[in-house]
């Protein structure tokens, strides 16, 4: 590989553009994509290995090419800097996900209670969580149970393609929600992309607890269970 | 990509700007139940220093020693491990797996 090239996957990196390296087999020629002249069925594969994350092998005529995806981080949003964030946040990092906190409360939302490696929303949920744009690479969690603050935010990501959509709150409390969100307009096919009560049932007590439990929720719906593969 | 791969490019390139020789070893393909998936990455340098893994740790000494050549000849190596392979019953690929790691220089 050559310095240049790595330079400029450094750059894609850091601009949070995905890029794929691709790689002649044996003799290590490269190209990346976008950005070099890709021969098109090239370009395909490799837009297929960033869509599916994974990398892949196409032998094209005579040549094998190695590829492989850089895309950006995931991204998890969480609603609420309480307790439970504090924990979850510096795991979630650990795992490569970039991390937002929004809350308007200041009092909460500070560096100092969440750490340098997170972003921070002041702003109101639903205004936040539009300007975030949950795509198909993001996880919500809402950890407020305040509908004030978690049902504006519910309200956008239940309409985003986020891959996961956690809360918060015992089952009494999701029931309430689901008759809120279901005023508010939301069908049942959105409601039902809820994972509520939050995370698994690891019998979590401390809040480092039930961080890994909505970690390993996380997880299990980007990657799939191994049991529920063939 | 996973974040530990991302990391790992980032070491190498700081490795080369201190001035030391860096060879990239890649898992390209993989079969059965190797370690690592395919795009996981080891960094290796002239002076011994690893980072990141191409296995569970069973073929990193051999995958080492070919980026030792790779990084004096410039010549990018294709390296079969699996347990019809003579090599891989030296180096012990004791997870019954099989897999390709391609070897090159950076630079």
């Amino acid at each position: 590989m050559t310095p240049d090239l790595l330079a400029r996957l450094a750059a894609a990196r850091a601009a949070k553009h995905p890029v794929a390296l691709l790689t002649r087999l044996p003799d290590g020629a490269q190209m990346l994509h976008p950005g070099d002249a890709v021969p098109e069925a090239l370009a395909t594969e490799a837009e297929a290995a960033l869509r599916a994350d994974a990398a892949r092998n196409v032998t094209l005529g005579a040549e094998s090419w190695f590829i492989q995806p850089q895309n950006p981080p995931l991204r998890l949003i969480v609603v609420g800097a309480v307790h439970i964030a504090q924990a979850l946040v510096p795991m979630a990092a650990r795992l490569g996900y970039a991390v937002t906190v929004v809350d308007p409360r200041r009092a909460f939302a500070t560096e100092e209670r969440l750490g340098a490696e997170v972003a921070i929303s002041g702003d109101w949920p639903d205004e936040a969580m539009t300007a975030l744009a949950p795509d198909t690479r993001t996880a919500v969690v809402t950890l407020t149970h305040d509908p004030k603050l978690d049902d504006p935010a519910l309200e956008v990501a239940l309409r985003s393609p986020a891959f996961y959509i956690g809360c918060l709150g015992s089952r009494r409390t999701h029931a309430k929600r689901l008759d809120r969100l279901r005023e508010a307009g939301l069908g049942e096919a959105e409601l039902a992309k809820i994972h509520a009560p939050v995370g698994l049932d690891i019998g979590a007590v401390t809040a480092p607890e039930i961080a890994v439990s909505i970690l390993a929720q996380i997880v299990a719906s980007r990657r799939g269970p191994k049991s529920e593969k063939k | 990509m996973s974040a530990d791969s991302e990391d790992i490019l980032a070491t190498a390139a700081a490795w080369r700007a201190a001035g030391e020789d860096v060879a990239i070893a890649t898992v390209v393909e993989t079969w059965g139940s190797s370690p690592r998936p395919a795009g996981s990455r080891l960094v290796v340098t002239a002076s011994g220093r690893m980072e990141g893994s191409v296995s569970g740790g069973c073929i990193e000494g051999a995958v080492a020693d070919a980026a030792r050549q790779t990084m004096q000849s410039g010549v990018p190596q294709l390296l079969d491990f699996g347990i019809s392979d003579d090599r891989a019953w030296e180096v012990g690929l004791a997870c019954g797996g099989k897999l390709k790691v391609f070897v090159e220089k950076l630079g």
